[in-house]
């Protein structure tokens, strides 16, 4: 048990070798806080943006995505969506509004833990942030999806519009409305927060391999206090 | 690029004095070859000359032109005359915004039709409906002697009342009914800080319009002047703070709120001190004789601030339950004191430094101008003598600072920024720009006191308003002449023609005043208006939240939120919760029995720009106007059997015509057999 717990945790840095390359150790550690930072602060930005252009409405109607809530026209664009049968928007993805704060934090703290972990495990900790992004555009597709093809049958111009789904980046149509979708600062800065974890992991795993190889020649995972041989 | 305007200008005007361009040719019309693409007709010169434009007109026509979507820079609130309402309209386009309905009924915006019902019940006369009012004089509030577009006040001349107008959603808020005068044409003005709302009386009767013979004109007849505390935080009128003067029965015409030296004193005017009791009938002068024999009447000057303080130590009667503070006690405290002024005046004008003011006589060619210092020197020396009725009467010579000659028939002043004053001129139908002395002396070139230039206007011009023409800071730019007759400027609409409103270029110093535009008003006779500069109004865009009752300015409890609609009975007292929205409303059938009593409560509940909602049942006489957000509760009984059609009376959306639904009033007898 002790010794899989130690080979997931991975080696410990000998203070020789920390005092010898201290840089090498700190800089993946540094990486990946900051991507826990990004993710944290992403929670109070606003993520995707809706922009719905028609003649009778200069300067269009808006609706903002955050990750818990949905702000903007969101009154008056239900109020024209009934006209096509279309369910109110704060009925889309509940369960995700509800629970991304608190997944949200899981995810940076999991990124965090990796700062403890020498092992490939690390990886395994970041990959859900790093798919974060990915996840939220196709949940969000999935919902626009869902939404657009569900109309109500009964609904006063539910002859008029075929169903469709807007795209969840670009430009769609539908009636009289030009649909201009785009990430928001709280998706792009999550976005960087991947590629940033990439990059930790990229250089973790070359801080540490050195180690692991020499623990693995040692055969023992219990004799971290061997000192590596330096690479450089 | 004002450059570049003024070339394209000279050079249009060039091209239309060429004879022979009137086909357009290209090579005759370089100027406009830019924006020509190969149609010479479709030039600025060419459509000048087609339709035989002046440079002048060009240039009014560059002046108030506003593309679509261009705001105006000014809004002009002007009266509406008998037609009982405010108007709304932006400048210099001199486009009408829309009318604000005050005391009479206006079924576009549902006033007194369910909406302001209980408003306009304020301004009955003991009991007794009047669902129509004169329009004079709107005085829009001050702060510092500035306007602060927040409120707008109205007198109502034909019943003496005065109504409050709330800027943020451009609706009558109040009515208050004078308790006793049955008439007024001294207000309303504001006081700079629109502690109080000054309404003078006009034509003489006994204090409560009580009966008198004429006889009894000189001793039992009486003119007044009324002080309503505004309170500003409750945006009403408190009567319960309000107080009247006891005027002699000479008849007290427009009233001006003194401001920053003179702040603290009010000025008004009055025409018939010869008592004329008139009676054509039997032989004697009429009015309009009677009362113009005298070479003088009276300017009063009244000291408010004093007058508040010997109106809260209580010395004053009771009339009607009203305090007024008799003449004697008047006299007694020095609040009162005439000056002479020339005869038959309508204007009494404070300007903008508040150490002039500028009286028209309308028989007496000159503008005169009394310094306020003068006045306060005579009173200190006591330098008067007395009316029949004791009020002191001030030396004239010693009073006025000068007189200028304007022209005939003056009868109203503004002011601008640059030193000058504007009279509107009746009988010359014209309006003279004359310089002002003293402080006002270094910002114009010409010499104190004397007239600078006339423009004239068509025809028969009565009040003139200027930008912020009244205030202590006049922004000069525009002047709008309101004139009486229009005669040949329109197209003959059967006997009854539009007045005319006529805009007028005050921006440019010197002895031009072009005439930029006419505005027909054929909806009202607007007597005077005031301007303001647009961007100090702060209007709502929608209400400020859903369920919002407009009277209280607040989240009506009785709200109707989406989801909760209903109708509930209670014996005989059915409330219908409605919620209004594009393109129902929900419910949709309302049955009640003949001789229920029914409250409807109807919630607007979208948010967006201009989804006003209309709501009429035929036969019940309801129609209402709900914007964005508004919440309204009516009431009415079902006395009338049978099935209405209740529907949205305000274009809506694509499904207008399918929001609609069904009032049903079951008939007495079949309600009784059903439940048997």
């Amino acid at each position: 048990m002790n010794q899989a717990l130690n080979k997931i945790v991975g080696p410990r840095i000998h203070p020789d070798e920390w005092a010898a390359h201290r840089g090498r150790y700190l800089l993946p550690t540094a990486l990946l806080v900051l991507a826990a930072v990004m993710l944290l602060v992403s929670i109070f930005l606003p993520f995707w943006h809706m922009q719905l252009n028609a003649p009778q409405y200069p300067g269009g109607l808006h609706v903002t995505g955050y990750v818990n809530r949905l702000a903007g026209d969101v009154a008056e664009i239900d109020s024209l969506n009934h006209y096509i049968g279309m369910r109110p928007l704060n009925e889309a993805a509940q369960f995700e509004k509800a629970t991304a704060v608190m997944m949200i934090t899981a995810l940076s703290l999991l990124v965090l833990g990796a700062v403890f972990i020498h092992s490939k495990w690390a990886a395994l900790l970041s990959i859900p942030a790093v798919l974060f992004p990915v996840g939220f555009l196709v949940d969000l597709h999935l919902w626009l999806s869902y939404f657009g093809n569900n109309l109500d049958p009964t609904a006063p111009l539910s002859s008029s519009i075929k169903p469709f789904t807007p795209p969840v980046l670009g430009t769609g149509k539908v009636g009289q409305f030009e649909t201009i979708a785009s990430a928001q600062s709280g998706l792009i800065l999550a976005a960087v927060a991947s590629l940033v974890i990439l990059v930790a992991l990229w250089r973790h795993r070359a801080a540490y391999k050195p180690l692991l190889d020499t623990q693995a020649q040692s055969g023992s995972g219990d004799n971290p206090q061997k000192k590596p041989e330096a690479t450089d | 690029m004002k450059t570049k305007l003024l070339g394209t200008l000279l050079l249009v005007g060039m091209i239309i004095l060429t004879p022979g361009c009137g086909n357009g040719d290209s090579e005759q019309a370089p100027a406009a070859t830019s924006n020509s693409s190969g149609n010479g007709g479709d030039t600025a010169a060419a459509i000048a000359a087609e339709r035989e434009l002046s440079p002048d007109d060009v240039r009014a026509a560059l002046l108030t032109y506003q593309p679509s979507g261009r705001i105006d820079d000014y809004i002009m609130f002007a009266s509406g005359g008998h037609a009982g309402q405010v108007f709304v309209i932006g400048m210099p386009s001199m486009r009408l915004l829309r009318s604000i309905a005050v005391f009479t009924p206006e079924s576009w915006q549902g006033w007194g039709y369910g909406i302001g019902n209980d408003i306009l019940a304020d301004g009955n006369i003991e009991g007794r409906e009047n669902l129509w009012g004169d329009t004079h004089h709107p005085a829009l509030s001050e702060t510092n002697g500035d306007y602060d577009g927040e409120w707008l006040f109205i007198n109502d001349k034909a019943h003496a009342r005065i109504a409050v107008i709330d800027l943020r959603d451009f609706e009558t808020k109040q009515i208050v009914k004078n308790p006793i005068a049955i008439n007024d044409h001294g207000g309303a003005v504001a006081t700079p800080n629109t502690e109080w709302i000054i309404e003078g009386g006009q034509y003489a009767t006994p204090l409560g319009w009580d009966y008198a013979p004429i006889d009894e004109y000189n001793d039992s007849y009486r003119g007044s002047v009324t002080f309503w505390k505004f309170d500003r935080e409750k945006g009403r009128i408190d009567p319960d703070r309000s107080f009247a003067m006891e005027l002699p029965p000479y008849w007290q015409d427009i009233f001006d709120a003194g401001k920053l030296v003179s702040d603290g004193w009010v000025f008004g005017n009055s025409f018939n001190t010869e008592l004329a009791t008139g009676g054509i009938e039997d032989g004697n002068a009429p009015f309009e004789a009677g009362a113009s024999q005298r070479d003088a009447d009276y300017m009063h000057i009244i000291n408010l601030d004093k007058a508040a303080k010997v109106y809260e130590a209580g010395k004053f009667t009771k009339v009607k339950g009203f305090p007024v503070i008799s003449l004697k006690t008047s006299i007694e405290e020095g609040l009162l004191f005439f000056a002479p002024e020339p005869k038959s005046p309508h204007g009494v004008d404070v300007a903008p430094k508040g150490e002039y003011i500028v009286v028209s006589g309308k028989l007496d060619p000159h503008v005169t101008i009394y310094s306020f210092e003068k006045m306060m020197q005579a009173i200190a020396d006591k330098n008067w003598t007395h009316d029949q009725y004791g009020v002191p009467i001030l030396d004239f010579d010693a009073v006025v600072e000068a007189q200028v000659e304007v022209g005939l028939g003056p009868l109203h002043t503004q002011f601008d920024n640059k030193g000058y004053a504007y009279t509107s001129l009746f009988l010359d139908t014209q309006v003279a720009r004359w310089t002002l002395g003293g402080a006002y002396s270094d910002l114009h070139d010409e010499p104190d006191w004397s007239v600078a230039a006339k423009t004239s206007v068509h025809y028969n011009v009565g009040h003139i308003a200027a930008a912020e023409g009244d205030t202590v800071s006049p922004d000069g730019k525009y002047l709008v002449s309101l004139n009486k007759w229009s005669v040949d400027r329109f197209f003959t609409t059967g006997p009854l023609l539009p007045q005319n409103f006529q805009l007028l270029d005050i921006d440019k110093p010197g002895d031009k005043m072009q005439l930029l535009y006419d505005m027909p008003m054929g909806i009202g006779e607007p007597h005077y208006a005031q301007i303001i500069k647009a961007d100090k109004l702060k209007p709502w865009k929608v209400y400020p939240e859903v369920g919002w009752d407009p009277h209280t300015q607040s989240v009506s409890p009785d709200a109707v939120k989406p989801g909760e609609e209903r109708i509930e009975r209670n014996g005989k007292n059915v409330d219908v919760y409605m919620s209004v929205v594009r393109s129902h409303f929900n419910p949709e059938h309302v049955e009640v029995n003949q001789g229920d009593h029914v409250t409807w409560h109807l919630t607007n509940v979208e948010r967006a720009l201009d989804a006003t909602h209309g709501f009429a049942i035929p036969g019940y006489d309801i129609n209402l106007s709900l914007e964005a957000g508004e919440h309204l509760t009516i009431e009415f009984d079902a006395d009338l059997p049978g099935t209405f059609t209740f529907y949205c009376s305000e274009f809506c959306s694509a499904l207008h015509l399918e929001m609609t639904g069904y009032l049903r009033v079951k008939p007495t007898e079949v309600a009784a057999a059903v439940t048997e």
